[in-house]
């Protein structure tokens, strides 16, 4: 533990706690793997670890091709510090948009592979024979004509000072053992038995505690402030500003820092916030319906003038709110800032953005930067390009100079989020005389992420991300002419990442709009997706397993259903909603059919459960998910009024996992996001087929539904 | 100046006595396993036992816990694993992990005053408790498992190897 602040017993082996990899004895075979003399394999996992698995699934990619013993292995996070001033020998630590699995399976199984291969050279070195004589097994080299063994514990040490071999071969993916079986996830227990440490259980000697308040009005101020009376208060030690917007009290405790900060007399200026409501967002984002200065997405054709020419034209518009990320643990983060060097415990999904959020915010080099990466109470893309809360922490601990715990209220967190942003869609289509699908129009309109947290991302000043969805690699529809555009309204609004970006809304917009056309034309959804891919077959396979799962058009008397269809990240996922509406408009979803194709699967149950997360926090979104502006403030303030998905809400769940397969160096399918995207449209198109009433607009608690 | 016990040990507590139970415990008895999620009693992560009671730590102040009995995740499964946290590791239940201290303690104080509940039961004790992760439907298999005395109070073995691929 760098900086000796926290005794390795204070944490304990249940922590996803990193250690310098340097000092570690013996030394490292290679980067990713460590053999200890008593046969631990200790394996280093670069990404972060919020509830999707990958501290387990990463290295199961690893142990396939080391052969190891998998029940000695003990995976632990790389340290970013580390990692930077090895020239990011760890690769990519990003843990956003579904890429930890699909992203980094070549380097891990091929890092695997590279071990395996040095421990075989070393024992056919020490046996005087060649390589082709010795066998790599469950932790054992074996010499096959005489039965020798040594156990990689024994050859680790000696092994690790041979070169790393720059080819090796991959098994194919037909000889895996490991990858495609759901073995015990590796921090199961510590988690049921409370002794996990996420970053806001992080205790340090000396450590004080900080509750923190931002201006209420987004992009507001931080006007004046009186500490005289709160600083009698107990246990209160220290009141600071953070950054120009914001304020913090640092107490003995964090309810003693709390509840002075309460009591701070103090004023905002929330001129910034003047005026901006989700009415008059909404009246700036259906200008942009109409706009001429957009980003074209995609185009097929020539769609004007088939629009031009159609017999009938369907035309609707679609809107959803913004969307808040409610972690369950809040935003927090632990710092220790003194003589120009930062040490920070935190809940990243991104290791290195911390790193560079810690130095640029101190004006530090980020060699002068440790950052130790803790398991995440909950991610979905807020703990990612948004290092707000790693920001506000070192200034926090720079001023007090001591360790200090932040940790956000929740109300705190419900109202200075990056929210999924508020989008409107406009969507037409042109049908012949027949009835026949001739041309299809997208456009959507609402505030650019990528303009808020990503500008690198941007080409000619476009985001082009926001039409994810309706893009040539992500929608397989075949079509005569199509085109989507986007308009491009930026607000104070931070917006940002939230689970299935833009696909989440898109997909809604799409694949509800398909059903309105499926309507108009006469033809049955699924028949309807059916036609039009004819020439996608993953997509088709997906489809069909779907509405076949589902009993598809044979829902039992008083239920309905609901069909999508969404390609994500070079996965498929399409679900069947199978809801009723009672006499009062109460939607009760009964079951989901869920069919996944993520081309490989590494950790089957862990694909599972993604998918069933996904379905139940749609389910939640499209009930009552709802952030709304009004005075430059965020209106919701906890679960009160942000309410999420409960138990009694929760449908049965069927997953099918029908993985395609095929070379594993060509592609493989992203599965933290892929469920989500899906479930609003299909659980709104049941809807539909339930009462008749097209829902064009999220949550679904702001419309009176009927049973038809 | 309070006086409580925790797990079984006795605890003076001198500060504020309308410091809410969840404080003391993480701040002053340094028992982190229950966590802070709301603060306002809406989401459950801060359940605890008081007596054979579920409460929300979040909202309970010290000040009328003088001689209570309380009961943490740390303290459940004092000679091994609680029965339920067997089975949440056998059903793998957590994602992320973080509520579910309190989706654990919430079922215990169930199944101690209702040891077989319907799933009825079991959905309206539980639906104070938030997961944003999603995992209510293995929770309420895992449950449901324990009621039916299926899931031994035993720890388990580091690895179980379960069916390749596909649900149900």
């Amino acid at each position: 533990m760098a900086g000796g602040l926290v005794p390795g017993a204070m944490l304990g082996s249940a922590v996803a706690q990193d250690r310098p990899a340097s000092t570690v004895m013996p030394p490292e075979l290679t980067a990713w793997v460590v053999i200890e003399p008593d046969d631990t394999v200790v394996i280093r996992v670069a990404r972060s670890d919020m509830g999707q698995g990958v501290f387990t699934s990463l290295p199961m990619l690893v142990a396939e091709e080391l052969e190891c013993d998998w029940a000695r292995v003990r995976p632990e996070y790389a340290p970013p510090a580390e990692h930077l001033a090895r020239k990011r020998i760890w690769g990519n630590m990003v843990t956003t948009d579904s890429v930890s699995v699909r992203t980094s399976q070549d380097y891990l199984r091929m890092a695997g592979a590279q071990a395996r291969t040095m421990l075989l050279s070393e024992a056919a070195a020490r046996w005087g024979c060649s390589i082709e004589e010795c066998s790599a097994k469950n932790g054992v080299v074996t010499h096959i004509p005489t039965r020798r063994r040594l156990r990689y514990g024994a050859l680790a040490e000696a092994a690790g000072r041979r070169p790393v071999p720059a080819d090796v071969v991959l098994k194919p993916s037909r000889d895996w053992q490991l990858i495609g079986t759901s073995v015990r996830q590796f921090d199961t227990q510590a988690k049921v038995t409370g002794k996990l440490i996420y970053a806001i259980d992080v205790r340090l000697p000396g450590m004080l505690h900080a509750a923190v308040s931002a201006c209420p009005a987004l992009n507001g101020k931080l006007k004046s402030y009186d500490a005289t009376q709160v600083m009698l208060l107990p246990g209160v030690r220290q009141v600071v500003p953070v950054g120009d917007a914001a304020v913090a009290v640092v107490a003995t405790t964090w309810w003693q820092a709390k509840t002075a900060l309460e009591a701070l007399q103090l004023t905002w200026d929330e001129s910034a916030g003047a005026g901006l409501s989700t009415d008059a967002i909404r009246k700036t984002l259906q200008q942009g319906l109409n706009a001429t200065d957009v980003a074209i997405g995609q185009r097929i054709g020539d769609v004007d003038s088939a629009m031009a020419s159609a017999a009938r034209v369907l035309r609707a518009d679609y809107e959803v709110p913004y969307l808040a990320h409610a972690t369950m643990e809040p935003q927090t983060c632990t710092a220790h800032v003194t003589d120009g060097r930062a040490e920070v415990w935190a809940p990243t999904q991104n290791g290195e953005g911390t790193v560079a959020a810690v130095a640029q915010t101190l004006g530090i080099d980020p060699s002068k930067v440790v950052v130790h990466k803790c398991h995440l109470g909950g991610g979905f893309g807020r703990r990612g390009l948004s290092q707000d809360w790693a920001h506000q922490a070192v200034l926090i601990a720079k001023a007090v100079g001591q360790p200090v715990k932040m940790i956000w209220t929740r109300q705190e967190d419900i109202t200075h989020d990056y929210y999924r942003p508020m989008v409107i869609a406009r969507l037409s289509a042109g049908f012949d005389a027949d009835g026949k699908l001739m041309a299809w129009k997208a456009r959507v309109c609402g505030s650019s992420i990528a303009a808020r947290l990503a500008p690198q991302w941007m080409r000619n000043g476009q985001d082009i991300g926001m039409m994810n969805g309706f893009l040539k690699a992500d929608m397989l529809y075949d079509l005569p002419n199509f085109e989507v555009s986007y308009a491009m309204r930026n607000n104070a609004v931070p917006v940002g990442f939230w689970r299935g970006v833009n696909y989440s809304q898109n997909s809604f917009f799409r694949e509800c709009f398909l059903d309105e056309m499926a309507h108009e034309s006469g033809h049955d959804p699924y028949r309807f997706r059916r036609q039009l891919l004819a020439r996608a077959p993953r997509s088709l396979a997906v489809l069909d397993e779907a509405a076949r799962r589902a009993n598809w058009g044979r829902a039992p008397a008083g239920r309905h259903q609901g069909i999508a269809v969404v390609e994500f990240d070079d996965a498929v996922c399409a679900q069947v909603v199978e809801l009723s509406v009672d006499a009062d408009g109460v939607v009760k979803v009964h079951r989901v059919i869920c069919v996944l194709d993520p081309v490989h699967v590494v950790h089957p149950d862990a694909v599972i459960a993604q998918m069933e997360g996904c379905i139940l926090q749609g389910i939640g979104a499209v009930l009552t998910g709802d952030i709304t502006i009004k005075d430059g403030r965020v209106e919701q303030t906890n679960f009160h009024d942000y309410p999420l998905l409960r138990m009694n809400e929760v449908p049965r769940i069927e997953t099918y996992l029908i993985p395609s397969g095929g070379d594993p160096a060509a592609r493989w399918g992203g599965v933290g996001e892929s469920g989500l995207p899906p479930l609003a449209p299909a659980m709104i198109n049941a809807v539909f087929a339930a009462t008749g009433q097209r829902i064009r607009t999220l949550p679904l608690r702001q419309h009176k539904l009927r049973p038809a | 100046m309070i006086e409580l016990a925790v797990n079984g040990k006795m605890h003076r507590f001198e500060g504020d006595p309308a410091t809410p139970l969840l404080w003391l415990l993480r701040d002053e008895v340094g028992l982190m396993g229950t966590r802070f999620g709301c603060g306002a009693g809406l989401c459950g992560c801060c359940t605890v036992h008081v007596g054979k009671d579920a409460v929300r730590s979040c909202i309970t102040p010290v000040s009328g816990l003088a001689g209570a009995s309380i009961t943490t995740i740390e303290g459940l499964g004092a000679k091994g694993l609680h029965p339920l946290q067997s089975a949440w590791i056998e059903h793998a239940v957590p994602q992320c992990g973080y509520c579910q201290s309190g989706q654990i303690m919430q079922a215990a104080a169930l199944l101690q005053a209702n040891p077989r509940p319907s799933e009825a039961e079991i959905d309206g004790a539980m639906s104070g408790n938030l997961c944003r992760c999603g995992t209510y439907p293995r929770i309420r298999v895992a449950i449901q498992q324990v009621a039916m005395g299926k899931v031994p109070g035993r720890i388990e073995a580091p690895v179980s190897t379960r069916k390749k691929a596909g649900r149900p």
